[in-house]
């Protein structure tokens, strides 16, 4: 009988649970790592790209990262197809936006836009959920820079550093520890690659899109998705630091 | 048959506009209220025909306050006067709002702007500007006198300047006008000074 309250999205259980919303937070939960920082003069955000084989094409652009206007991008968890839909949604009401207003859209307006997109598929019936989360980054004269985790369900929140997808739970628990709102954004992207270096078991520079949003001086935003070779350079640093705290540890722990 | 005028200055931007309202050769009242307060920073001086300068204006101040509502923030003057354009082009091609409108406003960070539209949607960012017939007396004036970062008692003679040619020279008689003024402090009502006639008249 519990089937009865599968089926449909839009019937909330005896519980009072919508499960196939909750199904669509799990299916996220196995998806690759994303992670997003605010730092003091910049947005960082780094994501696990699917594992593939060699014989695959390697695609042109991030799949992980998408620029949604020239204020805000957002990296992806979960379903990419249905990220895609989501993704034209946020660039045509950014668009629009700009076209009524001469201004850009504030980031969590946009934000907004696309959480009642979302939503909409947890309420009418005969259609599934978005299978997606995602991480957005903007700036906007309002509130300067700003970082938002949205769900399936369509809730959103803002995040100061957060993880999501497969072992955001220990990721977290890392941002926890070591992150501090005084850091730059080169100190953001080594802590990025520290916690996808723990909530991924091999890590590698070709398995992973680092990102960075920032503001130039004349105000214009720069978007950078970080290239192999600094990605690879950044990495082994992270790994060499890693390795002698962890070395270090273990000497406290021989002494004592 | 009726004169808004605008000014930026440093720090402030003035709309002012005579208070008669009238169709045909006929006068209705003389206290007429043109300035339309659309929030706490933002004048819209109108002119055109009375019942479309309401509509408009009303229609401009409401979505303006949802807009804040809605979102948590204010439209900044710039966004004002895109969102004034855009539907006065939109209404263009449907049955056009026959008012001309001056958008004065303060935002932090920006300081004062100062928008001239009129009703084919038409929209420019300038430092001083006028609607109506009474341009043909006033923009003179204010091509002479208008200079960079003006302070307040300037822009306001140069106002009751442009008042006494009206009140001299225009065939039309406009014997009150209604200034406003908005700046870092908000918005504030003036009365008019009693303006200083022309000699020679």
């Amino acid at each position: 009988m519990a089937r009865r309250y599968d089926r449909n999205v839009t019937t909330f259980s005896p519980e009072g649970r919508l499960h196939q919303v909750e199904y669509a937070v799990e299916a996220i939960n196995n998806a690759g790592t994303a992670v997003g920082l605010l730092a003091t003069d910049g947005v960082v955000m780094a994501g696990e790209k699917q594992k593939v084989t060699k014989l695959l094409e390697p695609p042109k652009s991030s799949e992980k990262i998408y620029k949604l206007d020239d204020h805000v991008a957002c990296v992806v968890a979960g379903l990419t197809a249905d990220a895609n839909i989501l993704i034209n949604e946020a660039r045509v009401a950014s668009q629009r936006y700009t076209y009524q207003y001469g201004e850009a859209i504030p980031v969590e307006q946009l934000v907004e836009k696309v959480c009642n997109h979302k939503q909409l598929y947890t309420q009418y019936g005969g259609q599934r959920p978005f299978g997606v989360k995602f991480l957005f980054a903007g700036y906007d004269d309002h509130f300067g820079y700003q970082l938002y985790l949205s769900d399936p369900s369509g809730n959103y929140s803002g995040w100061k550093a957060t993880c999501m997808g497969q072992n955001a739970n220990s990721g977290q628990s890392l941002l926890k520890n070591e992150y501090d709102e005084t850091m730059d954004a080169a100190a953001c992207v080594k802590l990025s690659l520290k916690v996808l270096n723990k909530t991924m078991e091999s890590l590698s520079a070709e398995s992973i899109d680092l990102f960075a949003l920032k503001r130039k001086d004349d105000g214009s935003l720069v978007h950078t998705v970080y290239p192999h070779d600094v990605v690879t350079k950044l990495l082994d640093e992270v790994k060499a630091e890693q390795e002698a705290a962890d070395a270090e540890k273990e000497k406290l722990a021989v002494s004592s | 048959m009726e004169t808004t005028i605008g000014l930026l200055g440093n720090g402030y931007a003035i709309v002012c506009a005579d208070q008669n309202a009238a169709r045909s050769i006929v006068c209705f009242k003389k206290d007429e209220d043109k300035i339309m307060k659309l929030d706490d920073f933002k004048l819209l001086g109108q002119s055109g025909v009375g019942a479309d300068n309401v509509a408009f204006t009303e229609y401009v101040q409401k979505n303006v306050a949802l807009y804040k509502i809605n979102n948590g923030l204010s439209l900044s003057t710039k966004a004002t006067n895109n969102f004034i354009r855009g539907d006065l082009a939109t209404a263009l091609r449907k049955g056009p709002y026959q008012t001309n409108l001056l958008l004065g406003g303060f935002d932090k960070g920006v300081g004062a702007s100062l928008y001239y539209i009129d009703y084919m949607a038409s929209s420019n960012k300038v430092n001083f500007g006028c609607h109506g017939y009474g341009s043909n007396f006033v923009l003179s004036i204010l091509d002479r006198e208008w200079t960079e970062g003006l302070d307040e008692a300037a822009g306001l003679d140069i106002i009751n300047k442009c008042i006494a040619e009206l009140q001299t020279r225009f065939l039309i008689h406009m014997p009150k006008f209604l200034i406003k003024i908005v700046d870092k402090d908000g918005i504030r009502v003036l009365e008019q000074n009693p303006p200083v006639l022309l000699q020679g008249q």
